[in-house]
């Protein structure tokens, strides 16, 4: 039985740095990954509503009319189902958090639809 | 006869992460009977199968508890392929089991901290959440998540591991071997920690037995019952051996746990050698019509997984039996008779986890 078991654990720490970071000023790395936001590539969306059926938590809109896609980045639960339905894989996931806010926004994304052809 | 008093012991304490109430009635110091109750934290998560798809339940289902949340949403994915007659690819097999024993350590880990945190041992705690925080950045490299993982999916997984990183793995899971290997010694040969756990909160086999305890609990009793020896996932491949003690007080119950982050290790590395290359996931089309029993072994212990399908996309019902709840029991036969300043350390040694438990 010992009474001085974690000394050499103690003494090592006392010589390493610390095993924190300084978060403000110096933050982690983020992993490829992290499950951090749903982005879209909006041109590439052909608005057949499949990720706001599927979405567990229902943060997703689209408007076929309006042609708009639109998330509440504060509903959104980062589980990646709908970049896996995509038919057009055009969600994807960033790596890097929603910034905090005070209020619950939604992100609206417009698809420029140029009705003119080429020629005219 | 001394005089009775009840003191009330949570929901708000500073041992407990979660919220559970004990009214414990004492007789000068000791304690003559406790009388539980919970419902602090219920989320109505089973009732949730009404509203939430069978596909979507899986996201649902991670979400029971943040420390087993692979294994609920295993669990469920098993269930659910179970009904459906789907086998998953050999691959994803030895994924589901390698992200599962990776969870298994840093439950135990965790559970480590808040032990040594209960006793006062604060530089203690700090070491083995440090220790466990390493396993936390294997799954985001792996998954993408610390708590929730998002990779069990009806029909596989939906991450896969390439070769380098499962090396990588195995490399960091040696390093946490010998760190863990010097604060195991303070856990199981400190005088101090000793003179807090040995003796204390004895329960017998018989009374583990009767009492329906699960996992570590019961093991520590000296009961051989352990899931995964069913051989569900890749544990049928495995060369591994339930880890029993015979003490059944608090030092038993530390020391399984100890001894079960090394198999957990030992077992991931089996894994690495087995892994076959191939699919991750097959595609699942239908409903589910049928019902099933899956039981598996949580950190915790025993967890049971019951689903009814009726052929659309909506569960009639699921219910899930959770280790805590079986062990609450147990628990209570370990407290009578305990000193008050046992009380902490006691109730920390079943591993509670109220947001199982109540779901």
């Amino acid at each position: 039985m010992s009474v001085l078991s974690m000394t050499k654990t103690l003494f090592k720490n006392l010589f390493h740095g610390p095993y924190t970071v300084l978060y403000p000023i110096k933050e982690k790395e983020k992993f490829d990954r992290t499950r951090g936001k749903i982005e879209i590539s909006i041109d590439d969306c052909i608005f057949c509503s499949m990720c706001q059926r599927r979405c567990p938590t229902g943060a997703i809109t689209v408007e076929k009319a309006k042609a708009t896609w639109s998330i509440e980045p504060f509903s959104c639960i980062q589980c990646g189902y709908c970049t896996e339905v995509c038919p057009k894989k055009c969600l994807h996931m960033n790596n890097q958090y929603t910034a905090p806010s005070n209020e619950k926004t939604r992100n609206e994304f417009v698809k420029c639809m140029n009705t003119q052809s080429p020629s005219e | 006869m001394g005089k009775r008093t009840v003191v009330p012991f949570g929901p708000q304490h500073p041992v407990l992460p979660e919220p559970i109430h004990l009214d414990l009635v004492l007789e000068d110091e000791m304690v003559v009977e406790a009388i539980p109750r919970i419902g602090y934290i219920h989320r109505g998560l089973e009732k949730l199968v009404e509203k939430k798809d069978f596909l979507q339940y899986t996201y649902v289902a991670e979400r029971i508890c943040g420390i087993c949340s692979f294994m609920h949403g295993m669990g469920y994915c098993m269930t659910i392929e179970s009904i459906m007659n789907v086998e998953i690819p050999e691959r994803a097999k030895f994924l589901r089991t390698i992200w599962a024993e990776l969870s298994r350590m840093h439950s135990h880990m965790l559970w480590l901290g808040l032990l040594a945190d209960a006793f006062g041992f604060e530089s203690l705690f700090m070491q083995s959440w440090k220790i466990r925080e390493q396993i936390l950045d294997i799954f985001e490299e792996t998954t993408g998540g610390r708590v929730i993982f998002s990779v069990c999916d009806i029909g596989g997984v939906r991450k896969d591991i390439s070769t380098e990183t499962l090396t990588k793995i195995v490399g960091i899971l040696n390093n946490i071997e010998k760190e863990l290997k010097q604060i195991s010694e303070v856990f199981l040969n400190d005088a101090s920690v000793k003179s807090r756990t040995k003796g204390v909160g004895v329960l017998t086999k018989e009374q583990a037995y009767d009492l329906g305890a699960a996992g570590p609990m019961a093991r520590a009793s000296g009961v051989e019952i352990d899931m995964r020896c069913q051989g569900y996932a890749a544990y049928g491949k495995l060369d591994f051996k339930p880890i029993i003690e015979k003490a059944g007080d608090s030092y038993a119950r530390t020391s399984v746990r100890i001894r079960e982050i090394f198999q957990s290790i030992d077992l991931i590395r089996q894994c690495v050698n087995l892994i076959p290359e191939g699919e991750i996931k097959v595609k699942v089309t239908g409903n589910p019509s049928g019902e099933y029993f899956t039981r598996l072994e949580q950190p915790r212990g025993e967890v049971v997984y019951y689903a009814k399908a009726n052929g659309s996309k909506f569960l009639d019902r699921l219910r899930v039996r959770t280790p805590t709840f079986a062990n609450v029991p147990a628990l209570l036969e370990t407290l009578k008779g305990c000193a008050l300043a046992d009380v902490p350390i006691l109730v920390l040694t079943i591993d509670p986890c109220i947001s199982c438990t109540e779901r």
